[in-house]
C-alpha cells in the first residue's frame, strides 16, 4: 500500500505550536534577549555575546547558591521520602480513621506558600512563637535570624512539614493498590515484616515513589517563597537558594544581563537533572522487563 | 503432614451474624484424612475459598475449632501452621529472580544453602522452568508466574498440608493437564494432605481421591467420583457434576411408583411417602428414548452430536430432559417416549436424597 503524502497535515499541529510559543518560547526569548545584551540605562542595549554566561560561570556567588540549593534538595528528599513511606505504612487502610487521616494529611498541602512561611516565621520567634519560646525555655540557643544552623533547621523542618504529606499520600495510594493475595502469600511463605516491605511493598510503590521524588526534587530546587518569608536568605547568605539569589540580582540590583544568563543556566540545570531522572526511571523499568 | 479436623466450624464476614443466611460458611464438622488428596468443588461464592483461608489461618473463624493432628491451632497465625497455599492469581516477588522466588519460603525458614539449591533445581524441573531460573520474575507471562507460585507452594517438603485455590485458572489447557499430572505424582511421592479448590468438575474428578462438593456455604456431599456420579446426595451435586447434569423432575412418589405430570412410572425400589418438595433425579446416562406407550411422553427438540455420543434435548410438559444416546443410535421423530433405567433413579425430598427402603 502506498503511503499518502500530505504535507498539509503539518497544519494540524499548528494550534499546539502556537500555544507552546505563547506560553513558553516567547517569554523565554525575552530572557534570552537580556542574557546576550548589556545596558547602561535609558532603554539602550548593546550586544554582549556570551559575556554574561562566562561571568556567571566563574561567579563564586552562583556556585555557592547552587551548592546550598543542592544540599537543601538532598536533605529534604532524604527526610521526606523515607518519612512519607513510613507514615503511609502506618496509616489505617479503611474506615473513618483512614478518611480522617487523609484529610489531616492534605491540610498542609492546601496552605499557600507565603502563609506557610509566615506561620513558621511566627512559630519560630523566640519572643512570641510557640516553638521558639519553648526551645528557649528549654535552654536551647535557637535564633533563626542569627544562627546558621537554626536557620537551616527551620527551613528544612518547614519544608518537611509542608510536603511530607504529598509523599505519604502518593505512597499510600500505591500501597492501597497491592492485592491482598500478596500479603497472604507472604504469610504462607513466612516472610518477615521487613521482607514484606522490601520485596512486596517497595517494588509495588516504586512507580509512584519515582513521581514523588521527581516532584519533590523539582519543587525543592525552585523553592523561593517560604525561606524568603522566614529568613529572607539569611543570616548572611546562608539560606540564599538559587531563586532567592536570582531575584536579588534581577530586582534588587537590577543586573538584568547576569540575572538572565543565570536563569537560563538554572533552567538548564533543572532540565538536565529531570532528564537524568527520567532516563534512569525508564531504564529501571526496561531492565526489570527482561 | 497432618490430619486436619474441623469442629463446629462456621464463618461469617459480618460482625454480628444472627441468621443462618449471614454465614458464608455454615456449621461444619469434617476430617481431612492425613495424606489424602481432596478436591473442593462448588460454584463461585459457595464458601470454598473461605474454608481454605480458615485452614491456612489467613482468616479466623467466627466459631468452632481447627485441629492439626488433634492439636488445636484455631488461634495460631498462618506462619506457625506450616501450610503451603497457592492462590488463583499469580503472586510473585517481582524484583527477585525465579530462583530466589522458589527459594524464598525455604530461606525464610533458615534452610541449609546446599539443600535449597538442590531443592530449587528439582522444583524448577518439575514446573519446567530450569532455563529461566536466573530471569527476573517481573517480565514473565501470567502462566509462567503462576508456575512459580505453584513451585513456591511445593518447595517445602515438611508442610502440614498443601492448599490450592483454583491454581490453574490462568494456565493454558495443555500446561494445565501437565501440571495436574505433576501435582498428582507429587502427591504419590510425598503423601501430603492436599486440598484443591476448583469449580471445574473434570479437574476435581481427575485430581482427587475424594471430592467434597460445597453448595451455599455447606458441604453437601463427600465421596469418590463414582459415588458423586451414581448417588448424588443433593440435587446440586447431580446438576453440577456430569455433562449434561442430572435431570431433575417434579414428581409424586408413593412406594415404588412415581407420578410425573399425570404419567405413572415404576421406580423398582420402595421409597415410602417422602414429604416436602419431591423430585426425581435421573442422569442422562440412565435415560433412553423409545417409541410406543411406555415411559414419559416427550417431544424431541434438538440432537447434539458431541463425538463419543449424542445428547438429545427433549421436552416433557415444559421441562427439558436430556438423554444420552450412543454414537450410532438412530434417532427418529417417531420416538416420543423417554424411559429411565431404574438403577439410576434417585428420589429427592427438599433437594436431599431419600434412601430407598429395602424392597
Amino acid at each position: 500500500m502506498n503511503k499518502t503524502v500530505n504535507q498539509k497535515a503539518w497544519f494540524l499541529i499548528l494550534p499546539v505550536l502556537l500555544l507552546v510559543a505563547f506560553s513558553a518560547v516567547i517569554p523565554l526569548m525575552t530572557v534570552v534577549n537580556y542574557s546576550v545584551q548589556d545596558t547602561f540605562g535609558n532603554n539602550k542595549f548593546f550586544w554582549a555575546g556570551l559575556d554574561w554566561f562566562r561571568e556567571m560561570m566563574s561567579s563564586e556567588r552562583m556556585w555557592d547558591a547552587l551548592g546550598r540549593q543542592i544540599a537543601f534538595s538532598v536533605i529534604i528528599l532524604a527526610i521526606e521520602i523515607p518519612l512519607g513511606i513510613f507514615v503511609a505504612l502506618n496509616m489505617p487502610k479503611k474506615g473513618f480513621w483512614a478518611s480522617l487521616c487523609l484529610i489531616l494529611m492534605s491540610l498542609p498541602l492546601l496552605i499557600p506558600w507565603n502563609v506557610v512561611g509566615t506561620i513558621w516565621q511566627i512559630f519560630g520567634r523566640v519572643d512570641i512563637g510557640l516553638l521558639g519560646y519553648t526551645l528557649a525555655a528549654l535552654g536551647i540557643d535557637y535564633n533563626y535570624t542569627q544562627d546558621f544552623y537554626a536557620a537551616w533547621a527551620t527551613v528544612i523542618v518547614m519544608d518537611v512539614w509542608h510536603w511530607t504529606s504529598l509523599v505519604a499520600l502518593l505512597a499510600y495510594a500505591g500501597l492501597q493498590s497491592i492485592p491482598d493475595a500478596y500479603y497472604q502469600a507472604a504469610k504462607i511463605d513466612q516472610a518477615s515484616r521487613w521482607k514484606v516491605f522490601r520485596f512486596i511493598e517497595l517494588p509495588k510503590i516504586m512507580g509512584v515513589l519515582m513521581i514523588a521524588i521527581l516532584l519533590r526534587f523539582m519543587d525543592s530546587f525552585m523553592i523561593y517563597t517560604e525561606p524568603f518569608v522566614v529568613t529572607g536568605g539569611g543570616p548572611g547568605n546562608s539560606t540564599t537558594f538559587l531563586s532567592i539569589d536570582l531575584v536579588k540580582m534581577a530586582l534588587g540590583q537590577f543586573d538584568l544581563g547576569p540575572a538572565a544568563a543565570f536563569s537560563i543556566m538554572y533552567y538548564l540545570v533543572i532540565l538536565l537533572i529531570s532528564y537524568v531522572f527520567y532516563t534512569v526511571m525508564t531504564n529501571l523499568d526496561k531492565r526489570d522487563g527482561h | 503432614m497432618a490430619k486436619i479436623t474441623l469442629q463446629n466450624l462456621a464463618h461469617s464476614y459480618l460482625p454480628n451474624p444472627s441468621h443462618e443466611d449471614d454465614y458464608a460458611l455454615k456449621e461444619l464438622n469434617h476430617d481431612w484424612v492425613d495424606g489424602e488428596a481432596y478436591a473442593l468443588l462448588g460454584s463461585s461464592g459457595c464458601g470454598k475459598s473461605t474454608l481454605l483461608n480458615i485452614i491456612s489461618g489467613l482468616l479466623h473463624p467466627s466459631q468452632g475449632r481447627i485441629l492439626f493432628n488433634d492439636r488445636d491451632v484455631t488461634m495460631e497465625p498462618t506462619t506457625q501452621r506450616n501450610i503451603a497455599q497457592v492462590f488463583q492469581f499469580p503472586v510473585v516477588y517481582d524484583t527477585m529472580t525465579v530462583r530466589d522466588n522458589l527459594a524464598f519460603p525455604l530461606r525464610n525458614r533458615g534452610a541449609d544453602a546446599t539443600y535449597i539449591r538442590d531443592r530449587v533445581q528439582q522444583i524448577a524441573a518439575m514446573i519446567g522452568m530450569e532455563d529461566t531460573l536466573n530471569h527476573k520474575a517481573r517480565g514473565l507471562t501470567a502462566d509462567a508466574k503462576q508456575k512459580i507460585s505453584l513451585g513456591r507452594g511445593m518447595v517445602r517438603e515438611d508442610v502440614n498440608a498443601l492448599l490450592f485455590d483454583e491454581p490453574l485458572t490462568v494456565i493454558d489447557p495443555h500446561m494445565k493437564w501437565e501440571l495436574r499430572t505433576q501435582l498428582k505424582s507429587l502427591h504419590h511421592e510425598f503423601g501430603h494432605t492436599m486440598i484443591y479448590v476448583t469449580h471445574d468438575q473434570t479437574e476435581a474428578l481427575t485430581f482427587a481421591d475424594k471430592v467434597v462438593v460445597m453448595y451455599d456455604g455447606r458441604v453437601v456431599q463427600m465421596g469418590t467420583p463414582q459415588e458423586l456420579f451414581e448417588t448424588p446426595e443433593h440435587t446440586f451435586v447431580g446438576y453440577f457434576i456430569g455433562s449434561p447434569g442430572m435431570n431433575v423432575l417434579d414428581a409424586k412418589v408413593k412406594g415404588d411408583k412415581a407420578v410425573l405430570a399425570g404419567t405413572e412410572i415404576a421406580l423398582g425400589k420402595g421409597f415410602g411417602t417422602p414429604d416436602g418438595k419431591v423430585e426425581l433425579g435421573v442422569r442422562p446416562e440412565f435415560t433412553s428414548l423409545a417409541s410406543g406407550e411406555v415411559g414419559l411422553p416427550v417431544t424431541i427438540k434438538r440432537v447434539e452430536d458431541v463425538g463419543r455420543h449424542k445428547i438429545v434435548r427433549a421436552d416433557f410438559h415444559g421441562t427439558e430432559i436430556n438423554v444420552i444416546a450412543p454414537e450410532g443410535a438412530n434417532i427418529s421423530p417417531e420416538m416420543n417416549r423417554v424411559v429411565f433405567d431404574t438403577a439410576g433413579v434417585n428420589v429427592y425430598s427438599n433437594s436431599w436424597r431419600v434412601a430407598p427402603k429395602a424392597a
